[in-house]
């Protein structure tokens, strides 16, 4: 067979719930071994899945799907799991595996003094399983399954660090933002499984029914208007997972997490989840221009959105994840063009993006771990202390401006010679998108690693000195680059350990590189072939290629125009100084996210917490008061029982006498009445 | 004849009540005792008026109240027992504080 390895991909997972069995085994104890197994089956998962991946290389690599394990029989509906192996899940099964292994190192070095590290490493682990098992699903409730799992372990992830108040605000966040989605998710669920034939759930069965009718080949069991909705439900779910505009802010707060898991989340597992569902399920899709439109919106209005958001961060990861929005906004919009060729884009672009964007994260965190403060306003000059670092970020910002050749590059302008077919508008917005991306990727690496060091000294650990040195810095920043400042603390930044610098070094290859897999022409053609089995034609217009090269090199002009050269100007604008009024204002509202989350606070979290405040008030004075109410009754009675029952033979008598009075006189109104 | 009845019957009906009262009110346990000697005279009455005047004039009735009145003296014997024996064990004569039933 020539396809043989396929068959063992159902292993791949399995590594890391093994892991993840035996780090909870161990406990707290047991760093070094914990770290070993953790990075050990790290290892062996992405080997085996390089080894399908490269199975799948030839041509005409047949799909497999296994699925004979019936897991529940009701009456005559049989659930049945397995797995499935097809060139998409393949290349998601590489990412991850890849991504996850890379976090699962860097984190050794970067959560080394953690008392919970194991507990990390294990956690780490079971995510990476279930959305190792979530791309290999074969139908869709054994996919919701490891959905809802993938969101249990990033609110485990999310919330590692409890102790903050702050960190456990932001897992509850990300796990009631995402539980909207869900539901979507959930509802298309049982409308497929209403509709569809046999209440075939298999992802093979949907698109085979869907893209039956879309060429109406058949009697079509879905109405346009519910394709429109399924379409849409499911939509509902990649929304809140992949953080689309209205549900995009719990993915902002991933940063309370530690900063490993921002880039695992943000770039390989739970982010992506959103996209690659819309992915398996792009036949729904294809059947209903309506919810392509929604779709292409949606991620175009996202795209723009976020990437304002970023430009007015100043939390280093804060603006990472903003951009991932951003990025995610975009593959949203080319899954949304409705063409295998978007799709193929779209997908490139989750593969690209993956790689540079966790580099960015894990740089963004070995910066965070030498300076002990995410606030960029206060870092500055660091390429010459971290050299390696600057190297590696540089890298991935070019990646995600969309400089060639990097990778970035690549598929960005795949999905902007789409976009550029059909849609102008959608094409457009693209396109002030990579120009805004590329300001705001030039603004972090000036302000992070170019430039004088601004009050550093905030690693000191002493935050009055940190303070006074803020504003010190901020107070002159017409000075100089003074070079016997006190407070530059060039020297005395702690080594990197080699567990953090080497992912970065390694990520770096394939953010640069990987985008030659989709050169236009022949390999992308070659790659769009390999991913959808059809043969997928692309516009591999000169004219896009220019136009995209041109926008992310006028962001990175820009940027250095403001923050390179007139960097002090800029950061006293921006700053707390206040030069600019709109300016700071524009920071304000960024900072709060574009007032989102108060919105959503004014308008949903208040009147729910009302509602509550009410409801509660009737569950305790109506329900619980009629509760009372009888007990206090009963009690009441039994009082009176005793009462009665006192002893005294005169009462008793006094009692029988009353009956007997009551008795007489009720035969005495009975004849009265003339009743008996 | 039933005209001469209702005399007795009334007197016999106030005697009851009369006892009655007493049984349910009074607080010393030999003024309950006579009050229940009282309300069996009230019914003795009874019983011989309607012996002698009563639709079925019989001897029976009269003989039976001689029983009720043996009975009566009986029950009275037993109940000032009843109350010696209680007084020893716990000196009143007051009915209000004989609650020991209820245990």
């Amino acid at each position: 067979m020539p396809s043989d390895i396929s068959h063992y991909a159902w292993i791949v997972p399995l590594f890391p719930l093994a892991a993840f069995l035996i780090l909870t085994a161990l406990g707290r104890q047991g760093k070094k071994l914990g770290a070993a197994v953790s990075v050990a089956t790290g290892g062996a998962s992405f080997a085996l899945a390089c080894a399908v991946y490269l199975g799948r290389l030839k041509e005409h690599a047949a799909d497999y799907a296994w699925n004979s394990w019936t897991w529940l029989k009701a009456g005559d509906f049989s659930l049945t799991m397995g797995y499935e192996v097809t060139n998409l899940g393949t290349l998601m099964l590489l990412v991850v595996t890849s991504i996850s292994l890379l976090v699962l190192i860097y984190s050794c070095g970067y959560m080394q003094e953690d008392e919970r590290f194991t507990v990390f490493l294990g956690y780490v682990s079971l995510f990476s399983f279930s959305m190792l098992s979530l791309v290999i699903t074969v139908n869709l409730i054994q996919f919701y399954l490891f959905w809802e799992l993938v969101g249990a372990c990033s609110f485990l992830l999310i919330g590692f660090w409890y102790r903050r108040p702050e960190a456990r605000a932001a897992a509850k966040k990300a796990f009631l933002m995402t539980r909207v989605g869900d539901m979507g998710l959930f509802f298309a669920i049982l409308l497929l499984y209403w509709n569809m034939p046999n209440h075939a759930l298999e992802f093979t069965d949907i698109q085979n029914v869907f893209s039956a009718h879309t060429l109406n080949l058949t009697g079509a069991p879905f109405s346009a208007g519910l394709t429109t909705v399924i379409a849409l439900l499911i939509f509902l779910g990649a929304m809140g997972k992949s953080g689309q505009f209205p549900l995009h802010s719990w993915l902002s707060d991933v940063m309370e997490g530690p900063t490993p898991i921002s880039a695992l989340i943000h770039a390989a597992t739970m982010a992506a989840a959103g996209v690659y569902l819309i992915a398996r399920t792009y036949p729904i899709f294809l059947a209903s221009d309506t919810a392509l439109d929604v779709v292409s919106a949606v991620g175009a209005f996202t795209a723009l959105f976020a990437a304002l958001l970023a430009i007015g961060q100043n939390d280093l990861q804060r603006v990472l994840a903003y951009s991932t929005v951003s990025q995610l906004g975009c593959m949203v919009l080319a899954m949304g063009l409705g063409s295998w060729a978007a799709y193929s884009a779209g997908i490139s672009h989750l593969f690209t993006h993956a790689f540079f964007k966790a580099l960015l994260f894990l740089s963004a965190g070995c910066v965070i771990h030498a300076v002990h403060t995410q606030d960029i306003r206060r870092m500055g000059g660091l390429a010459g202390k971290l050299k390696t670092t600057a190297w590696t970020f540089g890298i991935g910002a070019l990646a995600l401006s969309g400089i060639p050749p990097f990778s970035g590059f690549w598929s960005n302008d795949a999905i902007l010679a789409e976009a550029y077919r059909d849609r102008p508008l959608l094409f457009a917005v693209a396109l002030l998108t990579a120009v805004l991306t590329a300001f705001c990727m030039t603004r972090l690496f000036f302000l992070v690693f170019l430039g004088d060091g601004r009050g550093q000294a905030g690693h000191d650990d002493v935050a009055g000195g940190a303070a006074g040195d803020t504003t010190g810095g901020a107070g002159n920043p017409g000075d100089p680059g003074d070079p016997g400042d006190p407070g530059d603390p060039g020297d005395r930044l702690e080594p990197l350990p080699r567990t953090m610098t080497v992912p970065l070094i390694v990520l770096a290859v394939p953010a640069a590189a990987a985008g030659f897999l989709f050169l236009p022409g022949s390999a992308m053609s070659g790659f769009g072939r390999w991913l959808t089995g059809g043969s997928v034609k692309h516009g591999a217009g000169w004219a896009v290629l220019l136009l995209s090269t041109a926008a992310g090199l006028a962001g990175l002009g820009l940027g250095y125009l403001v923050y390179g050269r007139g960097e002090r100007a800029a950061v006293r604008a921006s700053g707390a100084d206040g030069g600019s009024a709109a300016l700071s204002r524009y920071g304000r509202a960024a900072e709060a996210g574009f007032y989102v989350d108060a919105f959503y606070r004014r308008a949903i979290i208040i009147p729910v917490k009302g509602l509550g405040l009410l409801l509660e008030w009737f569950d305790r004075y109506i329900v619980d008061g009629l509760v009372r109410l009888a007990a206090h009754a009963m009690l009441w009675l039994a009082r009176l029982g005793t009462r009665l029952q006192n002893g005294k033979v005169q009462t008793y008598g006094l009692i029988t006498l009353l009956g007997l009075v009551v008795l007489m006189l009720a035969f005495a109104g009975r004849r009265f009445l003339h009743v008996g | 004849m039933s005209g001469i009845l209702s005399p007795y019957l009334t007197l016999g009906a106030i005697l009851f009540c009369i006892g009655l009262f007493g049984a349910l009110t009074k607080r010393n346990a030999i003024i309950v005792l006579l009050s229940i000697e009282l309300m069996l005279n009230g019914v003795n009455l009874n019983l011989v008026a309607f012996s002698k005047m009563g639709v079925a004039p019989s001897l029976t009735g009269q003989v039976f109240s001689l029983f009720t009145i043996t009975v009566a003296a009986a029950e009275a014997a037993v109940g000032v027992a009843l109350l010696i024996a209680l007084y020893r064990n716990k000196p009143t004569s007051d009915v209000s504080e004989m609650d020991e039933l209820k245990h």
